[in-house]
């Protein structure tokens, strides 16, 4: 227990190390999100756009072969 | 360079890199941050507060390696018409601009107990705010158009001027007198620091090397496919034209 409240402390420096890691932490992690969100969600819309070319292209009857 | 310019051989070069890089980012940094927080001493001037350096410096080195990126892939894009060159730069940008502006924020939270000051308007400090505002300026200005090849064409000017801020910062210690310290790392005569500190700032650096990797890939892929999105929007607006 002592040794989490000296970790905390950092000999009177805890309240600037403890925000620089913390607010890092959280800036990169919300770049990480965001671009795996856009990576996913612009694939997705373009993978049904495909979808939605390729089934106008083979026409009716491929459909109802499947 | 020509070989990588086709999209669909960057998306499967992406898909053998992106597990790789993930899994150095995330060990690098774990082993980078129990060094930096519990494996290394305190300074003996600055005490405890010298374990801010292990996010300040590597995130300082990340944004203006970011920057160099941004305009390197900003000229190829100019001179040789690159199709991903624009799309790697863009995708740069918010790297680039979150470890800019962690560098300035760790950099007040270090300079308040260090030199008694959140701020100063000194040249060091100064030229790293300008390159957050270069890369912000750089946001806007590529999303500013409609048409995104004139957004491209315009922020990688845009990008390359501001590169003059570059060596500005790299030397801005030695030009002018100023509170930040010269570099102690990348100099002549070998690294002013000790191992045990040089461990977790390596560590760091290649930490935060391969998340900017990681980063590139995901937003190369979603701007790949935005741009296949359009392509396909634009034919159906065509037909549906041509239908009327």
């Amino acid at each position: 227990m002592e040794s989490i409240q000296t970790m905390l402390h950092m000999g009177g420096y805890g309240g600037y190390i403890w925000p620089a890691y913390g607010i890092s932490v959280v800036v990169l992690l919300l770049v990480l999100l965001a671009s795996l969100a856009a990576a996913r969600k612009n694939e997705a819309e373009l993978d049904v756009l495909q979808q939605a070319r390729r089934g106008r292209r083979n026409g009716n009857s491929s459909e109802s072969q499947e | 360079m020509h070989r990588f310019a086709n999209p669909a051989r960057f998306l499967r070069l992406a898909k053998v890199i992106l597990p790789w890089s993930a899994a150095i980012a995330l060990l690098s940094l774990a082993a980078g941050l129990y060094f930096a927080l519990l494996g290394s001493p305190a300074d003996y001037q600055q005490g405890e507060s010298v374990r801010i350096m292990y996010v300040h410096v590597p995130a300082a080195w990340m944004g203006m390696f970011c920057y160099v990126a941004m305009a390197v892939f900003s000229a190829m894009a100019l001179i040789w018409k690159h199709p991903l060159a624009d799309l790697l730069a863009k995708a740069t940008a918010p790297v680039g601009a979150a470890f800019t502006f962690l560098c300035l924020l760790t950099g007040s939270l270090w300079g308040k107990p260090m030199w008694g000051t959140w701020w100063a308007w000194d040249a060091r400090l100064t030229s790293m705010l300008i390159l957050l505002f270069l890369y912000l300026g750089y946001m806007a200005l590529v999303n500013a158009f409609d048409d995104p090849e004139r957004g491209h064409k315009a922020a990688a000017i845009l990008a390359l001027v501001g590169a003059v801020n570059i060596p500005v910062i790299k030397w801005s210690v030695d030009w002018w007198n100023t509170l930040h310290q010269p570099a102690s790392v990348v100099k002549m005569g070998g690294p002013a620091i000790d191992a045990s500190m040089l461990v977790p700032l390596l560590l760091m650096a290649l930490g935060f090397k391969a998340y900017w990797v990681c980063i590139l890939i995901l937003r190369g892929r979603a701007e790949i496919a935005a741009q296949k999105i359009r392509v396909i929007r634009m034919a159906q607006i065509h037909a549906a034209a041509q239908a009327e």
